[in-house]
Protein backbone atom coordinates (compact mmCIF):
# COMPACT_ATOMS: atom_id res chain seq x y z
CA UNK A 1 0.00 0.00 0.00
CA UNK A 2 1.51 3.42 -1.07
CA UNK A 3 0.75 6.45 1.26
CA UNK A 4 1.02 8.34 -1.55
CA UNK A 5 -1.86 7.14 -3.45
CA UNK A 6 -3.78 7.53 -0.27
CA UNK A 7 -3.17 10.98 0.35
CA UNK A 8 -4.07 11.84 -3.53
CA UNK A 9 -7.55 10.75 -2.46
CA UNK A 10 -7.56 13.05 0.41
CA UNK A 11 -5.87 16.26 -1.19
CA UNK A 12 -8.47 15.84 -3.93
CA UNK A 13 -11.02 16.15 -1.48
CA UNK A 14 -9.22 19.31 -0.01
CA UNK A 15 -9.21 20.98 -3.34
CA UNK A 16 -12.64 20.34 -3.81
CA UNK A 17 -13.55 21.44 0.05
CA UNK A 18 -11.24 24.87 0.33
CA UNK A 19 -13.21 27.96 -1.07
CA UNK A 20 -16.60 25.77 -1.91
CA UNK A 21 -19.46 26.89 0.46
CA UNK A 22 -21.95 24.23 -0.49
CA UNK A 23 -19.01 21.58 0.17
CA UNK A 24 -17.76 23.47 4.06
CA UNK A 25 -21.19 24.76 5.10
CA UNK A 26 -22.85 21.10 5.37
CA UNK A 27 -19.84 19.87 7.17
CA UNK A 28 -21.19 21.67 10.61
CA UNK A 29 -24.45 23.59 9.75
CA UNK A 30 -26.80 20.51 9.60
CA UNK A 31 -25.43 19.04 13.19
CA UNK A 32 -24.95 22.73 14.96
CA UNK A 33 -28.62 22.92 14.49
CA UNK A 34 -29.53 19.79 15.63
CA UNK A 35 -27.72 20.64 18.71
CA UNK A 36 -29.61 23.77 19.36
CA UNK A 37 -32.98 22.04 18.53
CA UNK A 38 -32.08 19.62 20.62
CA UNK A 39 -30.49 21.56 23.17
CA UNK A 40 -33.97 23.36 23.61
CA UNK A 41 -35.84 20.54 23.98
CA UNK A 42 -33.77 18.72 26.93
CA UNK A 43 -33.85 22.36 28.48
CA UNK A 44 -37.74 22.44 28.09
CA UNK A 45 -37.96 19.16 29.42
CA UNK A 46 -35.94 19.81 32.13
CA UNK A 47 -38.23 22.69 33.39
CA UNK A 48 -41.19 20.36 32.62
CA UNK A 49 -40.62 17.62 34.84
CA UNK A 50 -37.98 18.64 37.55
CA UNK A 51 -36.95 15.36 38.04
CA UNK A 52 -33.71 15.78 39.05
CA UNK A 53 -32.58 13.72 35.27
CA UNK A 54 -29.90 14.30 33.42
CA UNK A 55 -31.27 15.63 30.35
CA UNK A 56 -28.46 17.23 29.32
CA UNK A 57 -25.55 15.06 28.95
CA UNK A 58 -28.69 12.20 28.56
CA UNK A 59 -30.39 13.24 25.45
CA UNK A 60 -28.12 16.41 24.07
CA UNK A 61 -25.04 14.17 24.42
CA UNK A 62 -26.96 11.31 22.88
CA UNK A 63 -27.84 13.39 20.49
CA UNK A 64 -24.21 14.72 19.50
CA UNK A 65 -22.72 11.07 19.44
CA UNK A 66 -25.18 10.13 17.23
CA UNK A 67 -24.72 13.27 14.38
CA UNK A 68 -20.75 12.04 14.93
CA UNK A 69 -21.27 8.63 13.47
CA UNK A 70 -24.02 10.31 11.29
CA UNK A 71 -20.79 12.53 9.97
CA UNK A 72 -18.46 9.99 9.69
CA UNK A 73 -20.35 7.85 7.23
CA UNK A 74 -21.17 10.74 4.81
CA UNK A 75 -17.54 11.72 5.05
CA UNK A 76 -16.76 8.29 3.44
CA UNK A 77 -19.77 8.67 0.68
CA UNK A 78 -19.27 12.37 -0.25
CA UNK A 79 -15.79 11.60 -0.93
CA UNK A 80 -17.27 8.97 -3.03
CA UNK A 81 -19.51 10.80 -4.46
CA UNK A 82 -16.83 13.31 -5.73
CA UNK A 83 -16.19 10.55 -8.19
CA UNK A 84 -19.34 9.65 -8.81
CA UNK A 85 -20.65 13.23 -9.90
CA UNK A 86 -17.77 14.00 -11.81
CA UNK A 87 -17.48 10.91 -13.76
CA UNK A 88 -14.07 10.01 -12.35
CA UNK A 89 -14.17 5.83 -12.00
CA UNK A 90 -12.16 5.05 -15.62
CA UNK A 91 -9.67 7.34 -14.66
CA UNK A 92 -9.16 6.43 -11.16
CA UNK A 93 -9.83 2.96 -11.31
CA UNK A 94 -7.70 2.38 -14.46
CA UNK A 95 -4.20 3.91 -12.65
CA UNK A 96 -2.54 1.94 -10.15
CA UNK A 97 -4.36 2.57 -7.30
CA UNK A 98 -5.45 -0.07 -5.44
CA UNK A 99 -8.92 -0.87 -3.69
CA UNK A 100 -7.76 -0.43 -0.03
CA UNK A 101 -5.77 2.48 -0.69
CA UNK A 102 -8.51 4.19 -2.49
CA UNK A 103 -10.94 3.40 0.34
CA UNK A 104 -8.03 4.77 3.20
CA UNK A 105 -8.69 7.79 1.07
CA UNK A 106 -12.44 8.14 1.83
CA UNK A 107 -11.80 7.39 5.40
CA UNK A 108 -9.07 9.55 6.13
CA UNK A 109 -10.85 12.12 3.79
CA UNK A 110 -13.67 11.71 6.57
CA UNK A 111 -11.44 11.96 9.53
CA UNK A 112 -10.80 15.17 8.38
CA UNK A 113 -14.45 16.63 7.73
CA UNK A 114 -15.98 14.61 10.95
CA UNK A 115 -13.42 16.17 13.14
CA UNK A 116 -14.51 19.73 12.41
CA UNK A 117 -18.62 18.49 13.27
CA UNK A 118 -17.58 17.12 16.19
CA UNK A 119 -15.40 20.34 16.88
CA UNK A 120 -18.35 22.33 16.42
CA UNK A 121 -21.05 20.32 17.56
CA UNK A 122 -19.45 20.39 21.35
CA UNK A 123 -18.86 23.91 21.13
CA UNK A 124 -22.41 24.98 20.65
CA UNK A 125 -23.42 22.02 22.99
CA UNK A 126 -20.81 23.37 25.50
CA UNK A 127 -21.17 26.89 25.34
CA UNK A 128 -25.05 27.23 24.60
CA UNK A 129 -26.06 24.68 26.93
CA UNK A 130 -23.81 23.39 29.26
CA UNK A 131 -22.53 19.96 27.84
CA UNK A 132 -19.81 18.40 29.51
CA UNK A 133 -18.44 15.64 27.65
CA UNK A 134 -16.12 15.57 30.76
CA UNK A 135 -19.10 13.71 32.51
CA UNK A 136 -18.95 10.58 30.29
CA UNK A 137 -15.03 10.41 31.87
CA UNK A 138 -12.15 8.07 29.94
CA UNK A 139 -15.29 6.51 28.43
CA UNK A 140 -15.42 9.09 25.96
CA UNK A 141 -12.82 7.86 23.81
CA UNK A 142 -14.06 4.22 23.71
CA UNK A 143 -17.43 5.48 23.00
CA UNK A 144 -16.72 7.72 19.88
CA UNK A 145 -13.92 5.10 18.57
CA UNK A 146 -16.99 2.69 18.67
CA UNK A 147 -19.06 5.31 16.91
CA UNK A 148 -15.93 6.02 14.73
CA UNK A 149 -15.35 2.25 13.16
CA UNK A 150 -19.45 2.00 12.72
CA UNK A 151 -19.64 5.43 10.80
CA UNK A 152 -16.95 4.10 8.25
CA UNK A 153 -18.23 1.00 8.39
CA UNK A 154 -21.61 2.01 7.19
CA UNK A 155 -19.88 4.80 5.25
CA UNK A 156 -17.86 1.86 2.95
CA UNK A 157 -21.36 -0.05 2.88
CA UNK A 158 -23.16 2.61 1.15
CA UNK A 159 -20.14 3.48 -1.35
CA UNK A 160 -20.40 -0.49 -2.16
CA UNK A 161 -24.34 0.10 -2.74
CA UNK A 162 -24.02 3.19 -5.43
CA UNK A 163 -21.32 1.51 -7.03
CA UNK A 164 -23.36 -1.48 -7.70
CA UNK A 165 -26.74 0.42 -7.94
CA UNK A 166 -25.47 3.52 -9.90
CA UNK A 167 -25.84 7.24 -9.16
CA UNK A 168 -29.09 7.43 -8.53
CA UNK A 169 -28.98 4.37 -5.11
CA UNK A 170 -27.39 7.60 -3.29
CA UNK A 171 -31.00 7.82 -1.94
CA UNK A 172 -30.37 4.61 -0.08
CA UNK A 173 -27.50 6.04 1.77
CA UNK A 174 -28.72 9.03 3.31
CA UNK A 175 -31.31 7.72 5.49
CA UNK A 176 -29.32 4.39 7.04
CA UNK A 177 -28.38 6.37 9.58
CA UNK A 178 -32.30 7.28 10.37
CA UNK A 179 -33.11 3.71 10.36
CA UNK A 180 -30.67 1.82 12.27
CA UNK A 181 -31.47 5.10 15.27
CA UNK A 182 -34.66 3.00 16.93
CA UNK A 183 -32.80 -0.10 16.97
CA UNK A 184 -29.66 1.28 18.84
CA UNK A 185 -31.42 3.23 21.17
CA UNK A 186 -30.36 6.65 20.64
CA UNK A 187 -32.79 7.92 23.26
CA UNK A 188 -34.09 5.22 25.28
CA UNK A 189 -32.86 2.06 27.33
CA UNK A 190 -32.84 -1.10 24.97
CA UNK A 191 -35.48 -2.46 27.52
CA UNK A 192 -38.08 -0.07 25.69
CA UNK A 193 -37.88 -1.81 22.51
CA UNK A 194 -39.81 -5.37 21.81
CA UNK A 195 -37.96 -8.79 21.87
CA UNK A 196 -37.26 -8.70 17.60
CA UNK A 197 -35.82 -5.36 17.92
CA UNK A 198 -33.52 -5.90 20.52
CA UNK A 199 -32.44 -8.94 18.73
CA UNK A 200 -30.86 -6.48 16.17
CA UNK A 201 -29.93 -4.22 18.76
CA UNK A 202 -27.49 -6.53 20.07
CA UNK A 203 -25.73 -6.98 16.86
CA UNK A 204 -25.53 -3.02 16.53
CA UNK A 205 -22.31 -1.65 17.85
CA UNK A 206 -23.74 1.83 18.87
CA UNK A 207 -26.59 0.08 20.61
CA UNK A 208 -23.49 -0.83 23.48
CA UNK A 209 -22.45 3.14 23.47
CA UNK A 210 -25.68 4.46 24.70
CA UNK A 211 -26.93 1.92 26.81
CA UNK A 212 -22.96 3.07 28.15
CA UNK A 213 -23.66 6.61 28.24
CA UNK A 214 -27.16 5.85 29.96
CA UNK A 215 -25.47 3.96 32.66
CA UNK A 216 -22.48 6.93 33.45
CA UNK A 217 -25.44 9.21 33.67
CA UNK A 218 -27.63 7.63 35.91
CA UNK A 219 -24.51 6.47 38.20
CA UNK A 220 -23.48 3.31 37.02
CA UNK A 221 -20.42 2.21 35.85
CA UNK A 222 -19.71 0.47 32.16
CA UNK A 223 -18.85 -2.77 32.12
CA UNK A 224 -15.95 -3.23 30.42
CA UNK A 225 -16.48 -6.66 28.28
CA UNK A 226 -19.73 -5.05 26.73
CA UNK A 227 -17.87 -2.19 25.83
CA UNK A 228 -15.44 -4.48 24.40
CA UNK A 229 -18.30 -6.32 22.87
CA UNK A 230 -19.08 -3.44 21.34
CA UNK A 231 -15.70 -2.54 19.98
CA UNK A 232 -15.45 -5.51 18.42
CA UNK A 233 -18.61 -5.37 16.60
CA UNK A 234 -17.29 -2.61 15.32
CA UNK A 235 -14.42 -4.18 13.54
CA UNK A 236 -16.74 -6.94 12.64
CA UNK A 237 -18.65 -4.35 10.49
CA UNK A 238 -15.87 -3.24 9.09
CA UNK A 239 -14.40 -6.20 7.75
CA UNK A 240 -17.72 -7.01 6.71
CA UNK A 241 -18.08 -3.04 4.71
CA UNK A 242 -14.73 -4.17 3.30
CA UNK A 243 -15.12 -7.53 2.08
CA UNK A 244 -19.05 -6.27 0.42
CA UNK A 245 -17.66 -3.53 -1.28
CA UNK A 246 -14.49 -5.74 -2.67
CA UNK A 247 -17.22 -8.30 -4.14
CA UNK A 248 -18.99 -5.57 -5.69
CA UNK A 249 -15.88 -3.79 -7.23
CA UNK A 250 -15.06 -7.17 -8.41
CA UNK A 251 -18.77 -7.72 -10.11
CA UNK A 252 -18.01 -4.29 -11.70
CA UNK A 253 -14.69 -4.85 -12.88
CA UNK A 254 -15.91 -7.98 -14.25
CA UNK A 255 -19.38 -6.98 -16.07
CA UNK A 256 -17.91 -3.62 -17.33
CA UNK A 257 -19.73 -1.69 -14.98
CA UNK A 258 -16.91 0.62 -13.69
CA UNK A 259 -16.40 1.61 -17.48
CA UNK A 260 -20.12 1.96 -18.07
CA UNK A 261 -21.10 3.50 -14.83
CA UNK A 262 -23.44 6.17 -16.08
CA UNK A 263 -25.65 3.41 -17.95
CA UNK A 264 -26.34 2.56 -13.92
CA UNK A 265 -26.65 -1.30 -15.17
CA UNK A 266 -25.31 -3.71 -17.75
CA UNK A 267 -27.61 -6.20 -17.94
CA UNK B 1 6.05 -1.29 -4.67
CA UNK B 2 8.36 -1.84 -6.86
CA UNK B 3 9.11 -0.47 -10.67
CA UNK B 4 9.22 -2.59 -13.29
CA UNK B 5 12.65 -3.64 -14.33
CA UNK B 6 12.29 -2.51 -18.01
CA UNK B 7 13.49 -5.10 -21.13
CA UNK B 8 14.15 -2.03 -23.72
CA UNK B 9 14.00 -4.80 -26.41
CA UNK B 10 11.08 -6.82 -25.04
CA UNK B 11 7.47 -6.20 -26.09
CA UNK B 12 5.60 -3.54 -24.52
CA UNK B 13 2.37 -4.82 -24.26
CA UNK B 14 2.05 -8.08 -25.07
CA UNK B 15 -1.91 -10.12 -25.00
CA UNK B 16 -2.58 -13.55 -25.80
CA UNK B 17 -5.84 -15.68 -26.68
CA UNK B 18 -7.63 -12.52 -25.19
CA UNK B 19 -11.12 -12.75 -24.94
CA UNK B 20 -14.18 -11.51 -23.27
CA UNK B 21 -18.36 -12.64 -23.71
CA UNK B 22 -21.45 -11.04 -22.19
CA UNK B 23 -23.55 -14.31 -22.37
CA UNK B 24 -23.94 -16.05 -25.83
CA UNK B 25 -22.44 -12.29 -26.82
CA UNK B 26 -18.80 -12.33 -27.68
CA UNK B 27 -17.16 -8.66 -27.75
CA UNK B 28 -13.79 -9.94 -27.93
CA UNK B 29 -12.59 -12.80 -29.36
CA UNK B 30 -9.30 -14.85 -28.41
CA UNK B 31 -7.47 -11.36 -30.26
CA UNK B 32 -3.30 -12.11 -29.64
CA UNK B 33 -0.96 -9.13 -30.13
CA UNK B 34 1.72 -6.75 -28.95
CA UNK B 35 2.93 -3.68 -29.12
CA UNK B 36 7.09 -3.13 -29.01
CA UNK B 37 8.88 -0.03 -27.56
CA UNK B 38 8.65 2.61 -29.86
CA UNK B 39 6.15 1.65 -31.93
CA UNK B 40 2.73 3.33 -31.82
CA UNK B 41 0.06 0.91 -33.09
CA UNK B 42 -3.33 1.70 -34.34
CA UNK B 43 -6.29 0.00 -33.33
CA UNK B 44 -9.06 0.46 -35.90
CA UNK B 45 -12.34 -1.01 -36.64
CA UNK B 46 -15.95 0.01 -36.83
CA UNK B 47 -18.12 0.98 -33.98
CA UNK B 48 -18.80 -2.00 -31.77
CA UNK B 49 -15.82 -3.71 -33.13
CA UNK B 50 -14.35 -4.48 -29.70
CA UNK B 51 -11.56 -1.41 -29.75
CA UNK B 52 -12.92 0.07 -25.94
CA UNK B 53 -13.42 -3.27 -24.69
CA UNK B 54 -9.68 -4.79 -25.61
CA UNK B 55 -8.59 -1.14 -24.00
CA UNK B 56 -10.63 -1.63 -21.17
CA UNK B 57 -9.57 -4.65 -20.34
CA UNK B 58 -5.73 -3.63 -20.57
CA UNK B 59 -6.17 -0.71 -18.09
CA UNK B 60 -7.70 -3.52 -15.86
CA UNK B 61 -11.09 -1.94 -15.33
CA UNK B 62 -12.91 -5.04 -17.02
CA UNK B 63 -11.55 -8.63 -16.60
CA UNK B 64 -11.23 -10.66 -19.11
CA UNK B 65 -13.49 -14.06 -19.76
CA UNK B 66 -9.77 -15.23 -20.16
CA UNK B 67 -6.30 -14.61 -22.05
CA UNK B 68 -3.43 -12.46 -20.84
CA UNK B 69 -2.12 -9.52 -21.05
CA UNK B 70 1.30 -8.46 -20.05
CA UNK B 71 2.60 -5.24 -19.45
CA UNK B 72 6.28 -4.93 -19.54
CA UNK B 73 6.29 -8.59 -19.08
CA UNK B 74 4.21 -8.50 -15.80
CA UNK B 75 0.88 -9.89 -15.46
CA UNK B 76 -1.81 -7.75 -15.35
CA UNK B 77 -4.26 -10.48 -13.69
CA UNK B 78 -1.18 -11.35 -10.98
CA UNK B 79 -0.07 -7.42 -10.17
CA UNK B 80 -2.17 -5.23 -11.59
CA UNK B 81 -0.53 -1.72 -9.45
CA UNK B 82 2.37 -2.73 -10.58
CA UNK B 83 1.32 -3.17 -14.68
CA UNK B 84 -0.77 -0.08 -14.10
CA UNK B 85 2.02 1.73 -13.15
CA UNK B 86 3.98 2.18 -16.13
CA UNK B 87 0.73 2.49 -17.95
CA UNK B 88 -1.87 5.42 -18.90
CA UNK B 89 -4.53 6.54 -20.94
CA UNK B 90 -6.23 9.51 -22.54
CA UNK B 91 -10.12 9.04 -23.86
CA UNK B 92 -12.75 11.10 -25.14
CA UNK B 93 -14.98 9.64 -23.04
CA UNK B 94 -13.19 9.47 -19.72
CA UNK B 95 -12.19 13.76 -19.22
CA UNK B 96 -11.30 15.07 -16.07
CA UNK B 97 -12.77 15.86 -13.20
CA UNK B 98 -14.75 19.46 -13.85
CA UNK B 99 -14.47 21.22 -10.63
CA UNK B 100 -10.36 20.81 -10.11
CA UNK B 101 -8.41 22.98 -11.90
CA UNK B 102 -5.53 21.42 -14.67
CA UNK B 103 -2.96 21.89 -11.48
CA UNK B 104 -5.02 20.59 -9.25
CA UNK B 105 -6.11 17.58 -11.27
CA UNK B 106 -2.42 17.05 -12.80
CA UNK B 107 -1.29 16.91 -8.59
CA UNK B 108 -3.85 14.15 -7.71
CA UNK B 109 -3.12 11.83 -10.77
CA UNK B 110 0.59 12.85 -9.87
CA UNK B 111 -0.03 11.63 -6.71
CA UNK B 112 -1.21 8.75 -8.25
CA UNK B 113 0.84 7.65 -9.95
CA UNK B 114 4.08 8.44 -8.10
CA UNK B 115 5.69 11.01 -10.58
CA UNK B 116 8.99 12.07 -8.78
CA UNK B 117 9.64 15.88 -8.65
CA UNK B 118 6.02 16.06 -9.61
CA UNK B 119 6.33 19.88 -9.46
CA UNK B 120 8.63 20.20 -11.85
CA UNK B 121 6.39 17.41 -14.65
CA UNK B 122 3.47 19.51 -13.87
CA UNK B 123 5.22 22.88 -15.36
CA UNK B 124 6.81 21.13 -18.16
CA UNK B 125 3.39 19.35 -18.89
CA UNK B 126 1.82 23.03 -19.22
CA UNK B 127 4.44 24.29 -21.85
CA UNK B 128 4.18 20.91 -23.50
CA UNK B 129 0.86 21.44 -24.40
CA UNK B 130 0.08 25.14 -24.46
CA UNK B 131 -1.65 24.71 -20.75
CA UNK B 132 0.17 27.18 -18.88
CA UNK B 133 -2.52 30.04 -19.01
CA UNK B 134 -5.53 27.87 -18.30
CA UNK B 135 -3.03 26.19 -15.19
CA UNK B 136 -6.01 27.42 -12.39
CA UNK B 137 -8.49 27.13 -14.50
CA UNK B 138 -11.65 24.42 -13.61
CA UNK B 139 -11.72 21.72 -16.77
CA UNK B 140 -14.88 21.76 -16.92
CA UNK B 141 -14.71 25.55 -18.19
CA UNK B 142 -12.79 24.77 -20.87
CA UNK B 143 -13.27 23.76 -24.51
CA UNK B 144 -13.14 20.41 -25.45
CA UNK B 145 -9.72 20.59 -27.52
CA UNK B 146 -8.48 22.23 -24.17
CA UNK B 147 -9.82 19.10 -22.24
CA UNK B 148 -8.35 16.81 -24.68
CA UNK B 149 -4.94 18.49 -24.26
CA UNK B 150 -5.50 18.40 -20.35
CA UNK B 151 -5.84 14.51 -20.50
CA UNK B 152 -3.04 13.99 -22.83
CA UNK B 153 -1.37 15.60 -19.82
CA UNK B 154 -2.60 13.38 -17.65
CA UNK B 155 -1.73 10.19 -20.07
CA UNK B 156 1.89 11.81 -20.10
CA UNK B 157 2.45 12.62 -16.14
CA UNK B 158 4.18 9.38 -15.43
CA UNK B 159 6.26 9.09 -18.97
CA UNK B 160 4.10 5.87 -19.35
CA UNK B 161 5.87 2.43 -21.04
CA UNK B 162 2.67 1.95 -22.53
CA UNK B 163 0.31 4.58 -23.79
CA UNK B 164 -3.16 4.04 -24.98
CA UNK B 165 -4.93 6.58 -26.82
CA UNK B 166 -8.42 6.36 -27.68
CA UNK B 167 -9.21 9.04 -30.53
CA UNK B 168 -7.04 11.34 -28.71
CA UNK B 169 -7.44 14.28 -31.47
CA UNK B 170 -11.47 13.78 -32.17
CA UNK B 171 -11.86 16.96 -30.76
CA UNK B 172 -9.44 18.94 -31.91
CA UNK B 173 -8.96 21.37 -35.02
CA UNK B 174 -6.22 20.28 -37.89
CA UNK B 175 -3.32 22.78 -36.47
CA UNK B 176 -4.00 20.97 -32.45
CA UNK B 177 -4.44 17.78 -33.50
CA UNK B 178 -0.74 17.67 -35.35
CA UNK B 179 1.11 19.71 -32.43
CA UNK B 180 -0.29 16.50 -30.74
CA UNK B 181 0.75 14.12 -33.12
CA UNK B 182 3.63 15.11 -33.05
CA UNK B 183 4.09 15.36 -29.26
CA UNK B 184 3.26 11.66 -29.38
CA UNK B 185 5.66 10.39 -32.25
CA UNK B 186 8.38 12.36 -30.47
CA UNK B 187 7.16 10.42 -27.17
CA UNK B 188 7.57 7.15 -29.08
CA UNK B 189 10.56 7.38 -30.80
CA UNK B 190 12.50 9.22 -27.68
CA UNK B 191 11.81 6.60 -24.20
CA UNK B 192 11.62 3.03 -24.67
CA UNK B 193 7.24 3.53 -24.64
CA UNK B 194 5.18 2.06 -27.18
CA UNK B 195 1.49 3.57 -28.32
CA UNK B 196 -1.83 1.97 -28.61
CA UNK B 197 -3.85 4.31 -30.84
CA UNK B 198 -7.43 3.96 -31.82
CA UNK B 199 -8.62 6.47 -34.52
CA UNK B 200 -11.56 6.94 -37.33
CA UNK B 201 -9.37 9.13 -38.62
CA UNK B 202 -7.32 7.30 -41.33
CA UNK B 203 -4.96 9.90 -42.28
CA UNK B 204 -4.03 10.69 -39.04
CA UNK B 205 -3.59 6.87 -38.72
CA UNK B 206 -1.62 6.35 -41.92
CA UNK B 207 0.55 9.48 -40.35
CA UNK B 208 1.07 8.45 -37.05
CA UNK B 209 0.79 4.65 -37.08
CA UNK B 210 4.36 1.89 -37.60
CA UNK B 211 1.59 -0.55 -37.95
CA UNK B 212 -2.35 -1.17 -37.62
CA UNK B 213 -4.64 -3.79 -36.93
CA UNK B 214 -8.29 -4.32 -38.32
CA UNK B 215 -10.56 -5.35 -35.68
CA UNK B 216 -14.12 -6.55 -36.34
CA UNK B 217 -17.09 -8.80 -34.84
CA UNK B 218 -14.37 -9.00 -31.80
CA UNK B 219 -11.68 -10.77 -34.14
CA UNK B 220 -8.26 -9.20 -36.01
CA UNK B 221 -9.16 -9.21 -39.28
CA UNK B 222 -5.83 -7.64 -40.81
CA UNK B 223 -2.37 -6.45 -39.98
CA UNK B 224 0.22 -4.84 -41.63
CA UNK B 225 2.03 -1.64 -42.33
CA UNK B 226 -0.80 1.31 -42.96
CA UNK B 227 1.14 2.52 -46.38
CA UNK B 228 1.38 -0.81 -47.85
CA UNK B 229 -1.68 -2.62 -46.54
CA UNK B 230 -4.67 -1.34 -48.74
CA UNK B 231 -2.41 -2.33 -52.14
CA UNK B 232 -1.95 -5.97 -50.89
CA UNK B 233 -5.56 -6.05 -50.70
CA UNK B 234 -6.84 -4.15 -53.81
CA UNK B 235 -8.00 -1.01 -52.25
CA UNK B 236 -6.59 2.46 -52.87
CA UNK B 237 -6.14 3.73 -49.63
CA UNK B 238 -6.63 2.78 -45.73
CA UNK B 239 -10.13 4.73 -45.51
CA UNK B 240 -10.94 2.27 -48.50
CA UNK B 241 -9.77 -0.69 -46.88
CA UNK B 242 -11.91 0.51 -43.41
CA UNK B 243 -14.80 0.75 -45.15
CA UNK B 244 -14.29 -2.74 -46.94
CA UNK B 245 -13.86 -4.33 -43.47
CA UNK B 246 -16.38 -2.59 -41.82
CA UNK B 247 -19.12 -3.99 -44.48
CA UNK B 248 -17.73 -7.19 -45.68
CA UNK B 249 -16.09 -8.13 -42.92
CA UNK B 250 -15.92 -12.28 -43.66
CA UNK B 251 -14.81 -11.37 -47.32
CA UNK B 252 -12.07 -9.14 -46.50
CA UNK B 253 -10.64 -11.87 -44.02
CA UNK B 254 -10.87 -14.69 -46.99
CA UNK B 255 -8.88 -12.63 -49.09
Amino acid sequence: MRLGRIAAIVVRQYYLVRGSASRILPMFVWVAIDIVLWGFITKYLAALTGSGFHFVPALLGAVLLWDFLTRVMQGVTMAFFEDVWSRNFLNVFASPISVPEYLGGLVISSICTSSLGLGIMLLVATLAFGLSFFSYGVMLAPFLLILFLTGIALGITGTAIVLRLGPAAEWFVWPIPAVLSPFVGVFYPLSTLPYWMRAISHILPPSYVFEGMRAIVAGRGVIPVTLALGFGLAIAAILLACWFFFVVFRYAVRTGLIARYSAETVS
Amino acid sequence: MSIPVINPNGPVLAISQLCKSYGDNVAVDHISFHVGPNEIVGLLGPNGAGKTTTISMILGVLTPSSGSISIRDVDLSQQRSRALTCTNFAAVYAPLPGNLTIAENLRVFGMIYAVPDLSKRIEDLLKQFDLVRFRDTKCGVLSSGEQTRVCLAKAMLNRPQLLLLDEPTASLDPATARDIRTSIREFATSGTGGVLWTSHNMYEVQEVCNRVLFLARGRILLEGDPHTLPQEHGKENLEELFIAVARQPLKVEAN
